[in-house]
């Protein structure tokens, strides 16, 4: 590989970010970023999946036949999945309530197996490893961007603490209903591609 | 990769699910007690939460000392006795599903449409030495999405509610979600379940509710959420109607004693 084990990690947060450039797990994206903390676990979980995903695929890529490897991606992926979500349920009880079904929509998640497919099919595990955590990074990024705005705007909180009074509270923000909502995230992260694209000339398309 | 054996794809796969499933059903088997004792753990917790008991500062066990668990036939109001149903083992939610533990809901009762219901339900006693502080009661309804779980519980005169506490539910989060809000959980305190006619009056309004005399039987809707403020009001009609925890709080009403 051209890059360095640490140009790997920090290719995906901005120059090849995965929600903004290649516009992949878009749809999770939406879903958990009403909250920054859940955006935040959501971030953590989907960066271990990507990670150790692309590491066990990695590992077993020559023993892999090229006619079922999705069918293969995909059950290392499901079985990642299921034991993050066993493992908060055990250990982080509180937080694997709030993220109920987003857990499992992991499996789901384009970027985890765009991850495994297009890196960790052709190259060696650590490379793999380190780019899951990176594509985990840009993905995270992105929520907390998202998150931070649609929270703060729309329920006038930061991490479920209260920065902007609300009305409906005795307080002066009244808050806007249009960011509590999920689509809301489709418009936030369009002015991030947006914004990134200026500063970024090169990760337009032509 | 290796595309000589035409058998290899079918050995591969095998193989991979036999080393996948028993990764899971390691996890899923060596976790399970601590996540069943995490999920009993939330749900006493939420029984302090509606009792407003809960102090973090004290075990969850330690402030449960003085809660005592009994099992209530719903539509007697009679106590079942520990020896036919043992409280601690009894799975209220999972005894709706079995034939011989529940009834089929008629379509026009079913007001706040669990399909089916329980004949027995756990109830908990606040007390304070002998005497009943507060009762603390089980209820459930269907919401916009999601069927919501809360309890509910109420002071000794068996009408004025102490406070509420929805543990588990799937509603829009920010919205419907704000079933879970702890401040609008608290605008339940002192609101009357039953008018002087006994009749269960309470429920959810859209906006404020009022500060005259119909305000006690009021609380303020979710805004944006009205379909989920509809499905509380519901399940409170139901729980405290005839099908639910009346004929037991009446009972409790005319003094008989736990």
């Amino acid at each position: 590989m051209a890059e360095t084990k640490y140009e790997l990690l920090t290719r995906s947060i901005f120059k090849r970010n995965p929600i903004a450039l290649l516009v992949l797990g878009v749809c999770s994206s939406l879903a958990v970023t009403g909250q920054m903390t859940t955006a935040l676990v959501m971030a953590i979980c989907v960066s271990l999946v990507v990670a150790f995903s692309s590491l066990t695929i990695s590992i077993v890529r020559f023993q892999i036949p090229s006619t079922v490897r999705i069918g293969i991606q995909i059950m290392v992926i499901a079985t990642m999945v299921i034991l993050v979500d066993q493992f908060l349920k055990a250990f982080y009880f509180g937080l694997s309530k709030q993220l109920s079904i987003y857990v499992g929509l992991i499996i789901t998640n384009c970027i985890v197996m765009g991850r495994a497919e297009g890196f960790a099919m052709s190259n060696p595990p650590i490379a793999s490893f380190i780019d899951g955590i990176g594509n985990g990074l840009g993905y995270g990024f992105v929520l907390m961007f998202v998150s931070f705005f649609r929270e703060l705007f729309g329920s006038g909180s930061l991490f479920g603490m209260q920065v902007l009074p609300l009305a409906g509270d005795g307080g002066w923000y009244i808050r806007n209903g249009l960011l509590v909502l999920p689509a809301s995230a489709f418009f936030m992260i369009a002015l991030l591609i947006w914004l990134m694209r200026t500063f970024d000339p090169s990760q337009q398309e032509k | 990769m290796a595309e000589g054996n035409r058998y290899k794809p079918f050995y591969s796969v095998l193989v991979l699910a036999f080393v996948c499933s028993a990764m899971v059903a390691g996890a899923a088997v060596g976790l399970r007690p601590l996540q069943e004792a995490n999920k009993r753990l939330d749900q006493k917790k939420n029984i302090l939460y509606a009792a407003d008991l809960y102090d973090s500062s004290k075990s969850v066990d330690e402030l449960f000392k003085n809660i005592e668990t009994k099992v209530v036939e719903l539509s007697t109001g009679n106590y079942i006795s520990e020896k036919d149903i043992s409280p601690a083992d009894y799975n209220q939610v999972k005894a709706a599903l079995n034939a011989r533990l529940s009834n089929p809901l008629a379509s026009g009762t079913d007001i706040a449409r669990l399909g089916r219901l329980e004949k027995y339900s756990l109830v908990y006693l606040v007390k304070d030495g002998n005497a009943i502080q507060q009762v603390v009661l089980p209820v459930r309804g269907k919401g916009l999405w999601s069927t919501m779980y809360a309890y509910i519980a109420l002071d000794k005169d068996f009408t004025t509610v102490r406070g509420i506490s929805f543990y588990e539910h799937g509603e829009t989060p920010g919205l419907g979600g704000e079933v879970e809000n702890r401040k609008w959980q608290r605008s339940w305190q002192g609101k009357k379940v039953y008018n002087p006619d006994e009749k269960p009056v309470l429920g959810l309004v859209k906006g404020k509710a009022t500060t005259g005399d119909n305000g006690q039987y009021q609380i303020d809707g979710l805004s944006g959420a009205t379909l989920t403020s509809n499905g509380v009001s519901k399940l409170l009609e139901f729980w405290f109607g005839d099908y639910g925890f009346k004929p037991y709080l009446e009972k409790m009403k005319g003094g008989l004693d736990g």
